[in-house]
């Protein structure tokens, strides 16, 4: 072995070269070109930058549309799910808190019509959206909230619903974040 | 589910052209990659390799130690020093030396098996100098590795296979290297951070105080799904938006961690001329790949009847998994980042449905199915001489594989290896059971009554899922496990080396012995391997050891979990 010491030592040197210095450093100036140069696309209101397009944030109170349950509560310094199993008696003591907290926010929704969305947490504890059903289903508490009518919301919600990659791949889905700042300029 | 069939479909397209071109490389046939000549020159020169050495076996084998020896100790001491080291923005501390333990295993072994969180757990520079670094080069290496098993099989009777570096320094300047550039440049314009700032802190819409982490991550993605390797940046993995920011990247993703397992497989058919070999063992480990896939889908997309028992309609499986990737993406990539060792995670395997864990878990105990990058294809040679050696006993003819007589040192080999990894598996699980049920308040810095994030039967699922993922080299877990102490860091730390290098030099020392023989022409009376007959036999072979070995284990985790609940 000990003659394929040295050249191992030169090869590895060299690599990380290549491999920790050259090719980081590329990506990360071809970024600089790419849409929030490299740093996370943000998103901002009057010049200030309330968050991140990518990255979800809390949103708790009636008068927003709520996202899902976080495991790290939405803190993006860190991220994670909440890795309980089904069969966890806890895990399902939790699902029914959920379940009647949102129906006490949400007077008039049947407990049936729920999206399971809203009442499990997400993977990494980020998730930026909701399923159209979610959304739409919050639109009535929305609009009461707010002194808005209905149909508007439920435009607003669509206009906001992301279609399927080339029109048959992957979920539909509502950025949480942008259908919450268009409701904010709403009159 | 149109997303999921798409997505094999692409795999399939660009892995069979890729094949052909490792082929060439590997035979050092004109490609149009030919313009990195004088590069590679350069390095062999400056670092006193001589190309046209070839080597033996064994001196394949000793290169591969040695330089992953030197890996090993670089890794460790960057981690243990890591604060006072440059690129520290978020000021993130040392390792404790348990963990750098592990974790330089765990990256130096392609297994990427994490125990702390990328955002908290590690500094810029380790990101880039130690793993995005060794996802290149363990990855470079077990295609060097394998690339000893064409050579092998490719010649009549030789003992001159190759050079090792000469593999390795190929595998990562026209394969890895390349591919890494497209796809990271793909994630950067898709959303993923790139730059080298720090954590953001901001005030979000409802004025909760905030962090983001961010990062020069693009790179490292890039390579971790390339390479097979599978740590993340960010804790959550790919489940994390900005690791894996839409549907289009998920694909990217999955893309990425299958072709080149694939790729390598009809490489093989064509560097020993023997395509129809190729497509025979493409088609047994796709046979297993679905022997997997489709209990899998059914499970989750099925959903979890909890949700139903609790009076909702929707009982989509979400927990865990992220509304922009949806279910059935979740579980294709479940089982594909489970067969081929990746270890990347867009949902919590955790909280996935318990038959789901189960196909999960076995996707890792036959560790075969396209397998890890090189890894794969060597695992499932060991599984092919044994299915030719019972063969050869139940037709009554001397065990033969492409002209050599396979006899009893090579097939203590190959039972050697074959029994190891379920050793190590199930060894690992019953010590830990044996503290968690009877030694639960030991003085412990962690005590073992702490470890588990669930009870019962998903709990020792926990256990053996993280013994299942380190003796694969996979790197995924059920993540609920408290598995950054002692005992966690240090028993998978050793499991992790010896599942690595085991059972590379079992397989490659088995084709080094065969390629010395004398050379037997084929006859009439040759076992014909590149049969679908043949075929089955080998699948069967797979699923007899893997269910024997495991079944039992399997039956107190994920099965008696699935009947108690459901």
């Amino acid at each position: 072995m000990k003659k394929y010491i040295w050249p191992s030592i030169k090869l590895t040197l060299f690599m990380v070269l290549v491999l920790a210095v050259l090719y980081p450093s590329l990506i990360a100036a071809v970024s600089k070109v790419a849409p929030g140069q490299g740093k996370g696309k943000t998103v901002a209101v009057n010049g200030k930058v309330v968050g991140y397009e990518n990255v979800g944030q809390r949103f708790t109170e009636d008068k927003y549309f709520n996202g899902r349950p976080s495991a790290v509560n939405y803190n993006a310094a860190g991220s994670g799910g909440s890795n309980k199993a089904a069969s966890n008696t806890d895990y399902q003591k939790t699902v029914q808190e959920r379940i009647d907290t949102f129906l006490a926010h949400n007077p008039g929704v049947k407990k049936e019509d729920i999206p399971a969305e809203l009442v499990t947490a997400s993977g990494s504890g980020l998730d930026p959206d909701i399923s159209p059903a979610a959304a739409l289903i919050q639109v009535k508490r929305v609009a009461a909230v707010r002194h808005l009518s209905e149909t508007k919301l439920m435009t607003l919600v669509s206009d906001h619903t992301e279609r399927p990659l080339m029109g048959i791949a992957g979920p539909s889905k509502v950025n949480v974040l942008k259908l919450n700042l268009a409701l904010d300029t709403l009159k | 589910m149109t997303g999921v069939i798409l997505t094999f479909i692409i795999t399939l397209v660009i892995a069979f052209p890729l094949g052909k071109y490792i082929a060439k490389v590997f035979q050092g046939e004109r490609t149009f990659t030919d313009f990195l000549n004088p590069v590679e020159r350069f390095i062999y020169r400056i670092c006193g390799i001589d190309p046209h050495k070839e080597m033996n076996w064994k001196q394949h084998m000793a290169a591969l130690l040695s330089i992953n020896l030197v890996w090993l100790i670089y890794a460790f001491f960057i981690l243990l020093f890591q604060s006072h080291l440059p690129l520290n923005p978020d000021g993130n501390p040392d390792m404790t030396p348990d963990l750098a333990f592990n974790t330089a295993i765990s990256f130096l072994v392609n297994c990427n098996l994490q125990h702390y969180s990328g955002e908290s757990g590690l500094t810029y520079f380790s990101q880039l100098f130690v793993i995005t670094f060794l996802q290149f080069v363990s990855a470079a290496t077990g295609v060097a590795a394998v690339a000893v098993l064409f050579k092998a099989f490719a010649e009549k009777t030789t003992e001159k296979l190759g050079n090792f570096f000469v593999f390795f320094t190929k595998t990562i300047t026209r394969i890895l290297l390349p591919l890494s550039i497209i796809m990271a440049i793909i994630l950067v314009f898709n959303g993923t951070p790139a730059s080298f700032d720090g954590k953001d802190s901001i005030v979000t819409v409802q004025g909760d105080s905030v962090q983001v982490s961010r990062g020069p991550a693009a790179g490292m993605i890039a390579i971790k799904h390339l390479g097979t390797n599978g740590g993340g940046w960010y804790g959550a993995n790919s489940a994390h938006p900005l690791e894996n920011p839409n549907y289009f990247t998920n694909t990217v993703e999955i893309v990425a961690q299958v072709i080149l397992p694939m790729a390598l497989i009809f490489a093989f058919g064509f560097f020993i001329r023997r395509r129809k070999l190729g497509y025979v063992i493409f088609g047994v480990m796709t046979a297993g790949m679905l022997t997997l896939m489709i209990p899998n889908l059914i499970s989750e997309i099925s959903g979890n009847p909890v949700l139903g028992h609790m009076g909702l309609k929707d009982i989509t499986a979400m927990e865990g998994k992220e509304v922009r990737i949806g279910v059935p993406a979740s579980a294709y990539w479940q089982v594909m980042t489970t067969i081929i060792s990746t270890g990347s995670v867009n949902s919590m395997h955790d909280s996935s449905m318990p038959l789901s864990g189960a196909m999960q878990m076995l996707g890792m105990m036959t560790n075969c199915f396209y397998g890890g990058k090189g890894v794969g294809l060597l695992n499932y040679f060991i599984f092919l001489i044994i299915a030719v050696f019972i063969s050869g006993l139940m037709v009554g003819r001397t065990p033969e594989f492409m002209g050599r007589k396979v006899e009893a040192r090579e097939m203590k080999i190959a039972a050697i290896i074959a029994l190891f990894h379920p050793f190590l598996v199930l060894v690992g699980t019953a010590l830990s059971a044996y503290f968690a049920a009877h030694h639960p308040q030991i003085a412990w810095s962690v005590q073992p009554s702490a470890w588990l994030n669930n009870p019962s039967n998903h709990g020792f699922s926990e256990m053996l899922y993280e013994y299942t993922s380190s003796s694969a080299n996979n790197g995924s877990g059920f993540e609920g496990l408290a598995d950054n102490n002692i005992f966690w860091n240090i028993s998978t730390g050793i499991v992790m080396i010896l599942g690595r290098f085991i059972p590379i030099i079992g397989p490659v020392a088995i084709a080094g012995i065969l390629a010395k023989k004398k050379y037997i022409p084929e006859s009439a009376g040759t076992l014909q391997t590149d049969t679908a007959t043949f075929g089955i036999m080998t699948y069967a072979v797979i699923m007899i050891v893997a269910a024997l070995a495991f079944f039992p284990a399997l039956t107190l985790g994920p099965i008696a979990e699935y009947f108690q609940s459901f």
